[in-house]
């Protein structure tokens, strides 16, 4: 039996060594660590151009936190054109669970990787209609492997035509 | 050596106290309360009271669609997402018969692996933790888990809530990159463990708080239906990846460490040595995944036939199963979960009566709980 305290030595020693390492912490504010290109952050990226306010993605999302309201464009085919009034995200609620950017068929919807969204109320988490338009057209490639094609990282902003699998 | 002075009296008139552990407790991992009658500094009985986390996943689960219901299995236990979202689809597979391509099993048992890897080495810095010796291992352990989440960031976008798996395979395949960070953490992760091994085994104040402290015999084990490291620890050669295999791991190369003993000790030296195992079935995974889709096409809103099913894994904690009932809509009839969380609590009684106040909060750190999972 080795003296009482010896393993308690030998613990300290590795506790020890770190004294040479560098910290692997990260001072969050001053500095952030790199997040990986499908990041699921705090945003959306919706592309008015390519959305046909077809409603898929309020109907994935388990929470049905999504609300939009639409009416057909003057002099369009049925089913072809329609312009979304209201796209409400509500991200008070909402989990970033992405499934409403897996099933959007049309590639209009992709989530973003901003996740300093704090404010001061609920009614100011709704993400409207407006909102949604203004926001920077980064997309994470969550969902979207024709973005990881061509080397998209999630930090440059895409306009419609490369957001998509297709082109409109 | 009596240490209390002799004032002739010889029948000491003793209550018992009654003690509240939690549910705001730093060692109760979580919202858990226990009720301990204590003699002294002794346990005469303890009761563990919980449903602080009740988040009643089960009746969720009735009024979503089968793939929605993903989405909750990530907060049960909340440490080890992966494993129950496989648990989950594995049952609604069973259901609807869907075949799984063989590349998205590999990739399931790598992340599942990855996930024990990370919940184990949360079980053991909060037992450290609790034993006393505050922050430090916890940071250590909290580095390597960290960087088990940076890998399924770059996987599946998320740290925590991870929704990875889908019905009929996973969700995404592997980012471009992703070989040489797994291959670059797991050869630091086997230094690491040695660290953790040379930090803790030979402590002698581990090894005084803990060996030979709060025994479970392996047919008591068994009667109260222990699973996982907790059972193998008690000397029962129980894992469902080698007695009933699924997905990939009939073709692992694995060794599932159990002890006689059944003691505090050897709980956390199980989980210590099942990390390795773990870390060599991930770096096998890798090497051996073949090539193909990673995912079965199947509806959002599936619809299996009629019928009932309980599919059960082998998760980080025991075996977790899921019995689902179809009545042929898009969501299921009724969602049951067994978490072994719950039921391993089954045996904290007997674990803690007759030791001491401070063995208490030891014996429940070795049983490894994790509310989200006991509450559901
Ligand atoms: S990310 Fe999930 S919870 Fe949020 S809006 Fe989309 S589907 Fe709903
Ligand atoms: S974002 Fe996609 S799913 Fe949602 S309405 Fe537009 S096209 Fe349809």
């Amino acid at each position: 039996m080795a003296l009482f305290g010896t393993g308690a030595i030998k613990g300290l020693m590795v506790t020890l060594g770190y004294i040479r390492r560098k910290p692997f912490t990260t001072q969050y504010p001053e500095e952030k660590l790199e997040q990986s290109p499908r990041f699921r952050g705090n945003t959306f990226v919706w592309y008015e151009e390519r959305c046909t306010g077809c409603a898929t993605c309020a109907k994935g999302c388990p929470l049905g936190i999504i609300r939009i309201v639409t009416h057909p464009e003057p002099h369009s085919q049925v089913g072809s054109d329609y312009h979304v009034d209201v796209f409400d995200i509500d991200t008070g609620r909402c989990m970033f669970c992405a499934l409403c950017v897996e099933v959007c068929p049309y590639d209009a919807l992709h989530m973003g990787g901003d996740f300093e969204q704090a404010s001061y109320g609920r009614e100011e988490m709704v993400i409207s209609v407006e909102d949604l338009k203004a926001m920077p057209k980064k997309p994470r490639t969550q969902f979207r492997p024709q973005m990881e094609m061509i080397g998209h990282t999630g930090d440059d902003e895409l306009d419609e035509h490369e957001a998509g699998r297709w082109s409109l | 050596m009596n240490v209390i002075p002799d004032s002739g009296a010889t029948n000491y008139d003793i209550e018992p106290v009654l003690l509240n552990l939690g549910p705001q407790h730093p060692s109760t991992h979580g919202v858990f309360r226990i009720r301990a009658l204590l003699d002294g500094e002794e346990v005469v009985d303890v009761e563990p009271v919980f449903g602080y986390l009740h988040r009643g996943s089960s009746k969720l689960a009735e009024e979503r669609s089968y793939t929605q219901v993903i989405t909750l299995t990530d907060r049960l236990d909340y440490l080890s997402g992966m494993s129950n979202n496989l648990a989950y689809v594995r049952a609604v597979e069973a259901l609807a018969h869907v075949d799984v391509p063989e590349r998205a099993q590999y990739l399931r048992v790598m992340m599942a692996e990855l996930m024990r890897i990370a919940s184990h080495l949360m079980a053991l810095g909060f037992l450290i933790n609790d034993l006393g010796a505050w922050i430090t291992p916890l940071m250590h352990m909290f580095r390597e888990r960290e960087k088990v989440l940076d890998l399924f960031e770059m996987v599946c976008g998320a740290r925590i809530t991870f929704s990875y798996m889908r019905i009929g395979g996973v969700s995404h395949d592997l980012p471009p990159g992703f070989d040489a960070a797994l291959n670059a953490f797991l050869d630091d992760f086997a230094e690491r463990v040695a660290e953790y091994e040379a930090l803790l085994l030979e402590n002698e104040i581990l090894v005084s708080r803990m060996k030979g402290i709060a025994p479970l015999s392996g047919e008591r084990a068994i009667e109260c239906s222990v699973t996982g490291p907790n059972l193998r620890a008690s000397g029962v050669n129980f894992d469902l990846r080698k007695q009933a295999p699924y997905e990939a791991y009939d073709r692992m190369n694995f060794d599932v460490p159990v002890t006689q003993n059944g003691d505090n000790w050897d709980r956390m030296w199980v989980r210590l040595q099942e990390m390795k195992e773990s870390a060599r079935m991930t770096r096998q995974c890798m090497a051996e995944m073949p090539d193909g889709p990673t995912r079965t096409p199947a509806d959002f809103f599936i619809r299996p036939p009629v019928g009932e099913v309980y599919s059960a894994i082998e998760a980080t904690k025991g075996e977790l199963g899921f019995y689902l009932v179809s009545d042929g809509t898009i969501a299921p009839y009724r969602c049951g979960i067994r978490s072994p969380s719950f039921i391993n609590l089954t045996v904290l009684r007997e674990l803690c009566v007759g030791w001491k106040l401070a063995d208490l909060i030891v014996n429940f750190g070795t049983l490894d709980i994790n509310v989200g999972e006991v509450d559901r």
